[in-house]
């Protein structure tokens, strides 16, 4: 009972710590509003605004029909260039996509000559080019086929296939970067807010000050786990509502309460891993370098970048074992497929497994750190 | 340029004063520090300005040294105006400024002779002369045997011995010296000062300033200036100070010459006598001992002190009191020895010791975010004190500690003085037996002091609270029942202070420590003959007595300061200094190697765009040979589909789709077989999960591939004549990367990042830390230029960034096997510029940071977003619009990416990378110009 007290106190006295830095006020709300818009809204690995040029050595109709093909916003308006500036235009990077039409190309195709059409497309730009180029091909075939519907009558297909995509009809890829962006900021902040409180107590002394007090260890870090966790959570709420429902208008398939169930769950390995790395870092410069590299890993491997079946077969293995990977997962299930707690419960559980474990284990590791703290 | 530095007439005091100030007034935001001050220094002489912290010494100082900006009024020194940068540059080589605070300006991972070495460096002295001034003025120090220790394993006392050392080291003509002694033990001080008096008895024209919290040191010195609240209360000799105001000392002259209503209520303390009664014991301890690792720091420490009573200790900054005090409160368990308390032993971490405890530690310890009236509430609760016998504690306690003024200002907002009793106030909130006070009054002033003493002196008198104190001052050390002298982790004596006097037969309590301190260092010096050790560098604090060597006289000759030999000779003591600095900082330099190289591994593995495996199940509600023959057709598309059992209704489907069980469902309707050899044209549905929106896209284009093959392709059996005829044979020709695998464009792509953020934060973080740290006024108060700092600062960065490169290098070839198939050197000589241009984004970004959190985090986010959005990692450039893609045509990123790809998939020669060469090699002058123009000479 009174170990409960200690921790409400110790927490609000968090709390109104917390309230008192105007920095990480900005930064917290910053985090959650603003950044997850442009997040959500900036670069995107769909088709938009690509760069095209066409060799045209053949002067048809068609072929003029074909680069009329191609316009804003899914590509920038075509130029036309000469054959022989192809290579050097691609190894400057100009253009993402040049099509060489050959001579005689219309004449071959009426005749029923199957002609080449040859499609340029710079490989290293991995996300657009593979996309790109099916729009392409896509479009090219339609227009030749429609074109010469015009002049001849042809038939149908034998069997056709219609593709419909659920959960996100239009392909709009706000949805899901919001959501990734949110879970992100959660991890990052998470993090910063609790190390942060770690290691500020114990710069500035406070913390043997409560150690002489009949106050224990756990008291102490529990506080900060509620505190900077409730933080969040109320954050994570707001700009679910505010960014993501209101601005944003992406649609919550599933059940609000239990994505929260499981965002609390998540919360337990962040604050644990904020302990962590604020007790083994030995000041705030460490602990900022640490952080870096500890939160893009996460970020990177979480699956919200690239997707996880993406990753070679070992490293699937390895990002098993991290909760993000976890909560990206059931972050799409929950609010885009409208999965319930049967089609979550096993990534609930990881997360609440891997978290608890890793919470336990700071908890631990900061009760030592201060019995030998100097 | 001055040549001519010790020509002036070294004729004791000179009439013309060393420094003249007028109507000086300097402000912190709204904080006044100092207020209109007009003062002249006579020269040739040692001047003390007094008082207690916070009444604007340090200010003073550092604006006389030119270190920090005038904001109003005017102060010459030697003849000019030191708010003139010309004048300060002529006349810097001939001051020398030691900053507050124990080893401020030095560098802790630096050895001894390194840092001598490196400030010698900084004021020009030949490799020759350096080599014979620095070893004799370790000598004359006595820190000859101490030469390769780092700095910051050196006690107190010694580190303000090297910084001396550094100070002297261009042999100046004007000293200035902010609080040398303060926490250092009696005799290193008194060492210090006999060192001070031999060098100003080798060179009798320099003029020495010094400032003391410490009243006692600065009876002996030439002229005082007494300062208070930024004003200057008095100046003249000590005895005319004293004659004026009728005391004895100048402790009491400075209360005396407060302002009255300083004064009001400021009375001698009396002490009434313990009242004799049954010696009950409150703290016991028996050969309680620390080590960390092989340092002791507390050895074999003994005592018992009786209920009620005051005891002290008395010691230096690290002789262990603190360590002592943890381990009698539990907060440390002793490696040997036992501590009790009421007779009941302290386990680390016992609730019922620790109710009984009041604590105060060495740093004002209470959260000065919270008001003076929430961090007595919280105190009370933590205590569990019921509501209302809370409130009325907390209501005494006010009252009797004069708080009722304060209760809503934070408690980081009060001055010193009342921040200390709050903190008391706070200790004995829960009506402890014991109060353990560590450095309660270190920064208070005398009166302020004085009336925290009568408040101790009341718990103990009146409520019998037993008062384990520690201090550095001597005259609070006489108010104690008892005192122990503590020195390098051993008690050399305890008892009343008068009969420890006695026992030494000394004038007065400082000179009986100093007594004891050299019996303890000569008997040790005793035992390490007899044990015969010949060396033993490990002993801490056995500091040798100065040896009675003459200071050395200054360098014969000096060679000209102008010349370009002596910038260059500056710009690499500060590469030689940060390169030291970084190897012996393991945190900074595994981020430096193994940052680089684990991010590469992520990223590498972690980014990935080759969408391969797509699970799908087939709902095939028509189970003909057709349908079976289509589904087929995507099962054989390997290495894209990988099918799994089939669904056996739309609801099942749906379920796998949310689960994330399968990617697609192919669901082939009733009689699609039928429809088929009608020629009716059945439709096949595919429902692809477009939650993430690229891998929807791309499993989308997949299924349109496999089916479009289809059509065309006469052995699949769903072609036609019509299909094939009308048809453009398209040929796809994925340039630079033909077998269109991710991992050939993102390799090569992730160095333009890693290098442009890893050298980027290390840079910033070597510039602000030195700003946070303090070592950056030894750039403000030496001839140091801008360009010299940053440049030479810079180097090692660019040396990192290389090193850098050619283990991502290495990765890329060996781990990634992606081979290098264009101009490898080009690439070099462009990665070259790049890093020298993202060391000086760094650079840029801490002229405008001022602490190393916010430096890393602002360089973080600024080179990190740029580069992944607008430089073509993940989209490029070329698709960029309007201000993204201004940002990625200036982004040097963009440049190196370009080049990197180039060289590493595209196979493009030398030519093609020379634009990129070109333009970073454009980006290095201008980003040095921004930071030299940002960097500031002198502290705000």
């Amino acid at each position: 009972m009174n170990s409960l007290l200690n921790i409400i106190w110790l927490g609000l006295k968090e709390l109104r710590s917390l309230v008192s830095d105007a920095v990480l006020v900005v930064f917290v709300v910053y985090a959650f509003t603003l950044a997850i818009y442009v997040q959500a809204t900036g670069t995107s690995s769909e088709v938009n605004n690509a760069s095209i040029a066409f060799a045209d050595e053949d002067g048809s109709a068609l072929s003029k029909e074909l680069i009329n093909a191609f316009y804003p916003p899914r590509f920038k308006q075509p130029e036309i260039i000469s054959p022989d500036e192809v290579q050097a235009d691609m190894d400057r990077g100009r253009f993402m996509f040049v099509v060489v039409i050959p001579p005689r190309f219309e004449h071959d195709l009426r005749a029923g000559r199957n002609p080449d059409i040859q499609v340029n497309i710079d490989a290293t730009a991995m996300q657009q080019a593979g996309i790109g180029s099916g729009y392409i091909k896509n479009i090219i075939n339609d227009r030749i086929s429609s074109f010469m519907k015009r002049t001849e009558e042809t038939g149908a297909k034998p069997v056709n296939l219609v593709v419909r995509k659920l959960f996100n009809p239009n392909g709009v890829s706000s949805w899901f970067k919001s959501v990734v962006a949110i879970i992100n900021q959660i991890t990052l902040l998470t993090v910063v807010l609790t190390g942060a409180a770690v290691i500020r107590e114990r710069e500035h002394g406070t913390l043997e000050h409560l150690l002489v007090m009949p106050l224990t260890s756990f008291e102490i870090a529990m506080a900060k786990v509620w505190a900077n966790g409730l933080v969040i959570l109320v954050a994570t709420a707001a700009s679910l509502l505010l960014v993501v429902h209101m601005v944003l208008k992406v649609p919550f398939a599933g059940s609000v309460v239990l994505w929260f169930a499981g965002v609390v769950l998540y919360l337990f390995f962040a604050t644990a891993l904020g302990i962590f790395l604020g007790t083994i870092s030995r000041s705030m410069a460490q602990f900022a370098l640490l952080i870096i590299l500890v939160v893009l890993v996460l970020m990177l491997l979480s699956g919200g970048s690239t997707p996880v079946e993406s990753q070679p077969k070992w490293l699937q293995y390895v990002t098993y074992l991290l909760p993000a990977r976890h909560f990206v997962s059931f972050s799409q299930v929950i609010i885009y497929r409208g999965g319930g707690l049967t089609a979550v419960w096993r990534q609930f559980l990881m997360v609440g497994a891997v978290g608890m474990g890793f919470f336990v284990y700071s908890l631990a590791l900061f009760r030592k750190s201060i019995a030998v703290s100097k | 340029m001055v040549s001519a530095v010790s020509t002036e007439s070294p004729a004791g005091a000179s009439s013309r004063p060393v420094v003249s100030i007028q109507d000086v007034t300097h402000r912190y935001g709204k904080v006044v520090a100092l207020d209109g001050i007009s003062l002249d220094v006579p020269s040739g002489i040692m001047v003390g300005i007094v008082g207690p912290d916070g009444v604007g010494k340090s200010t003073l100082m550092a604006l006389v040294a030119g270190s920090k900006k005038m904001q109003q009024g005017r102060v010459t020194v030697l003849d000019g105006d030191i708010a003139d940068a010309r004048h300060r540059r002529a006349v810097g080589p001939r001051i020398a400024y030691m900053p507050q605070g124990l080893g401020k300006n030095l560098y802790l991972e630096l050895s001894v002779y390194d840092n001598v070495d490196f400030m010698a460096r900084l004021f020009g002295l030949s490799p020759e002369e350096r080599k014979a001034r620095v070893p004799e003025l370790l000598a004359a120090t006595g820190l000859g045997k101490f030469a390769e220790r780092p700095a910051g394993k050196l006690s107190g006392g010694m580190k303000q011995k090297v910084g001396l050392c550094g100070a002297l080291v261009h042999d100046p003509d004007l000293l200035i010296l902010d609080e040398p002694t303060t926490g250092v033990d009696p005799l290193s001080r008194r060492q210090f000062w006999s060192l001070i008096d031999d060098i100003r008895g080798g060179r009798p024209g320099m003029s020495v300033i010094i400032s003391t919290a410490y009243m006692d040191e600065a009876q002996q010195w030439d002229w005082i200036v007494a300062m208070d609240a930024g004003r200057v209360l008095a100046t003249g000799t000590p005895a005319e100070l004293m004659e004026r105001s009728g005391t004895q000392n100048l402790e009491q002259c400075f209360i005396a010459l407060l302002p009255e209503e300083k004064r009001r209520g400021h009375k001698e303390i009396v002490i009434p006598p313990r009242a004799p009664g049954k010696a009950e014991l409150a703290i016991e301890a028996h050969g309680l001992t620390r080590r960390f690792g092989t340092f002791t720091a507390v050895d074999h420490v003994t005592l018992s002190i009786e209920r009620g009573e005051i005891f002290g200790f008395l010691g230096s900054n690290g002789c262990g009191k603190s360590t002592t005090m943890k381990m009698l409160t539990g907060l440390l368990p002793p490696t040997e020895g036992t501590a009790k308390l009421f007779g009941s032993a302290v386990d680390a971490g016992s609730m019922e010791v620790r109710k009984n405890l009041g604590y105060m530690t060495q740093a004002f310890s209470l959260y000065g975010e919270l008001s003076v009236q929430q961090n007595l509430v919280l105190h009370a609760r933590l205590y569990h004190l019921p509501p209302d016998k809370a409130k009325a504690r907390i209501d005494e306690l006010v009252e009797r500690f004069g708080l009722g003024a304060h209760l809503e200002a934070l408690a980081g907002d009060l001055p010193m003085g009342l921040r200390q009793r709050l903190s008391l106030a706070v200790a004995v909130l829960h009506g402890p037996q014991i109060l353990i006070l560590d450095e309660p009054t270190s920064g208070v002033d005398p009166v302020a002091r004085d009336s925290f003493w009568e408040l101790l002196i009341d718990l103990s008198r009146k409520q019998g609270v037993t008062i384990f104190v520690t201090t550095h001052f001597m005259n609070e050390g006489m108010r104690c029942d008892r005192i122990s002298l503590m020195n390098a982790g051993r008690v050399l004596a305890a008892d009343s202070p008068q009969k420890l006097i006695e026992a030494r037969n000394a004038d007065s309590l400082e000179t009986a420590f100093i007594g004891y301190m050299e019996d303890a260092i000569a008997e040790k010096a005793r035992t390490e003959s007899k044990d015969a050790a010949a060396k033993d560098t490990t002993a801490k604090d056995a500091t040798p007595a100065p040896e009675a060597a003459p200071p050395p006289p200054p360098p014969a000759h000096r060679v000209d300061r102008a010349g370009l030999r002596l910038r260059l000779g500056r710009l690499l003591a500060y590469s030689h200094n940060e390169a030291i600095q970084i190897l012996r900082d393991k945190v900074r330099l595994a981020f430096a190697f193994i940052g680089s190289a684990l991010l590469m591994l992520v990223f590498g593995f972690g980014i990935t765009t080759d969408v391969e495996n797509i699970r799908f199940a087939a709902l095939d509600m028509d189970q003909s040979p057709e349908s079976r023959a289509y589904l087929e057709q995507f099962s054989a598309a390997k290495p894209y589909f990988a099918l799994t059992p089939p669904a056996d209704s739309s609801d099942e489907a749906l379920r796998r789709l949310q689960s994330d069980d399968v990617s697609m469902v192919l669901e082939i309707p009733p009689r699609f077989g039928l429809d088929f050899r009608r020629g009716a044209g059945p439709e096949v549905l595919a429902q692809v999960d477009g939650a993430m929106t690229f891998r929807g896209d791309t499993v989308e284009q997949y299924a349109q591939a496999v089916h479009n093959r289809m059509l065309r392709d006469p052995a699949s059996g769903f072609s036609s004549a019509s299909a094939r005829k009308d048809t453009a044979n398209i040929e796809e020709r994925y340039l630079y990367n033909p077998t269109f695998e991710s991992v050939y464009s993102i390799v090569p792509s992730v160095p333009a990042l890693l290098l442009l953020l890893i050298p980027a934060i290390l840079m910033t973080v070597s510039i602000v830390r030195e700003k946070e740290l303090g070592s950056i006024i030894n750039f403000y108060v030496t001839p140091t230029g801008r360009l010299e700092y940053l440049l030479g600062k810079q180097l090692p960065y660019v040396a990192i960034g290389m090193v850098n490169f050619f283990i991502l290098t290495a990765l890329a070839l060996v781990v990634f096997g992606v081979p290098i198939k264009g101009s490898f050197l080009t690439l070099i000589l462009c990665t070259l510029f790049y890093v020298a241009a993202t060391t000086g984004i760094g650079m840029v970004t801490s002229t405008f940071t001022g602490s190393q959190v916010a430096a890393v985090f602002v360089t973080a986010i600024l080179t990190i977003v740029p580069t992944i959005q607008f430089s073509g990692l993940l989209q490029p450039v070329s698709t960029l619009q309007g201000g993204a893609g201004v940002v990625g045509s200036i982004w040097p990123a963009t440049y190196y990416m370009h080049a990197s790809l180039g060289a590493f998939t595209k196979g493009l020669g030398a030519g093609l990378i020379l634009r990129d060469v070109a333009f970073l090699a454009v980006c290095v002058p201008v980003l040095l110009g921004i930071s030299v123009i940002g960097l500031r000479k002198q502290e705000k």
